[in-house]
């Protein structure tokens, strides 16, 4: 049986791994390469590396990086963060990255989406969707790392990401990202129902019990977290042994 | 040991030599038809969309000579979809050396598990055989990224479970073939190369 996964996430900047809460106050934590070598052998199903260096500096390293990181690496990896055209992604694609995953620049020039699974097919493509709840069914896109409020409405826009070609959805809470109280489980679930490609949980993981809910409840296909794992609050195997217990179907 | 990747119009042939790499073997990626036929081992990898991909290998004749290699071939992901003898990704007539179709994964009718296409992530092989698996990677888990699948029959090495039972390896006489990424699949993955390189 196919098993849920669980991703560690390592937000990169300038070449080093850093974790914000609420995506303002940034911490260090460490080399993105031993870090996620570490998780690899803990048993981390796959990794997630998401530049958040805005400069053209920056770029250069990060891609660097990502040829390190596979090199290093022995099972899966998504690479994000400013990847706003088809060379950013060929760039990342020889560098080794398995999946890209494209955020505000999709939902500013949707077209991307489609140019991106066209020439290197949608496995490669993940749209990352930050979205923030209104009421209701009702949860607004957002874009720059939470801060600015789009036009675009959380399940229209993760349907549309799906019909241009788009290989999995990561939705980030951003209601409950770095509040670890668990994840947005009646949105997840919702999104899970209404998407046939692979759901990506993210933001709000705080306890074992949260990654049980979020593969019940939340229908989520992965569950996505940064600083339980980077601050070692929730040992991956221990989750995976907790998870086991629970019936729930881990590598 | 000579190993040689077959270079063509498919992505992440890179991931497949760093896990060589990794191992401590060196590889070359090319599409020089001598450099392919002097090889002691031949991986033909694959990340993209058969009907193009097989356009390509009959326009650089990569086609008739994947199927005349005599050295241990282990086709990976599309690699090995495209050794077989049909695909109904683009409707296209395959290599066809493994005597099987490659068809698409179809959801269930009322779909209560919210089962998702592609099979995207870790799965376990089971009823391993072939000198490809050792008894101890029977039901171990590896990685997959596919929508595609061929169904079990004669070269069947291994089989894997989702939506319904289909072959995760096939093998007859030189030529492996792996539905799933090895080279993405962690310490399995590598004993699986290992075991590959040790043909």
């Amino acid at each position: 049986m196919l098993a849920k996964r669980i991703i560690p996430c390592l937000d990169i900047k300038n070449g080093q791994t850093v974790k914000g809460v609420k995506f303002l106050e940034i911490k260090e934590v460490g080399d993105p390469v031993e870090l996620g070598a570490l998780y690899a052998e803990q048993g981390a199903d796959e990794l997630v590396f998401l530049d958040i260096t805005a400069t053209h500096e920056g770029r250069k390293t990060f891609v660097d990086l990502v040829r390190r990181i596979a090199r290093n690496i022995n099972i899966p990896f998504t690479v994000g963060g400013g990847i706003s055209e088809l060379s950013d992604a060929d760039a990342l694609l020889n560098a080794g990255a398995d999946k890209i995953s494209v955020n505000s620049s999709a939902v500013r020039n949707p077209q991307l989406i489609n140019d991106l699974a066209r020439n290197f097919g949608s496995q490669f493509v993940v749209a990352a969707i930050d979205a923030k709840h209104q009421h209701g069914d009702d949860w607004v896109v957002t874009v720059n790392g939470g801060r600015i409020p789009t036009d675009k409405k959380l399940f229209s826009w993760a349907k549309e990401a799906e019909d241009r070609g788009a290989g999995e959805i990561l939705f980030t809470s951003m209601d409950h990202d770095g509040v670890k109280t668990g994840f947005a489980n009646e949105a997840l679930a919702k999104l899970s129902d209404e998407l046939s490609i692979p759901l990506i949980a993210s933001g709000g993981a705080g306890a074992m019990e949260h990654f049980k809910d979020v593969f019940t409840n939340g229908k989520a296909d992965a569950g996505l977290a940064a600083s339980i794992f980077h601050f070692k609050e929730i040992p991956i195997p221990q989750l995976k042994k907790y998870l086991r217990e629970q019936g729930i179907v881990v590598r | 040991m000579n190993i040689v990747i077959i270079k063509y119009n498919a992505g992440n042939i890179r991931s497949v030599l760093n896990a060589l790499n990794r191992l401590g073997y060196e590889a070359e990626i090319s599409a020089d038809p001598e450099i392919i036929e002097a090889a002691d081992k031949v991986i033909f990898p694959g990340v993209g969309e058969a009907s193009t991909t097989m356009e390509y290998l009959r326009r650089t004749e990569l086609d008739k000579l994947i199927i005349g290699l005599k050295q241990p071939v282990l086709g990976i992901c599309l690699g090995m979809q495209l050794m077989c003898s049909w695909s109904e990704e683009g409707a296209v007539d395959c290599l066809g050396i493994f005597d099987e179709k490659v068809c698409k994964f179809q959801l269930p009718v009322d779909n209560q598990d919210n089962i998702k296409i592609p099979h995207m992530g870790w799965n376990t092989i089971n009823n391993v055989k072939t000198s490809l698996f050792d008894a101890s990677l029977e039901a171990s888990y590896v990685y997959f990224v596919h929508s595609f699948y061929v169904a079990i029959g004669p070269d069947t090495a291994a089989t894997t479970n989702y939506i319904l039972e289909y072959s995760s390896a096939l093998q007859k006489d030189n030529f492996y073939a792996t539905q799933f990424h090895p080279e993405k699949s962690g310490s399995v993955g590598e004993s699986i190369l290992s075991n590959f390189l040790k043909l």
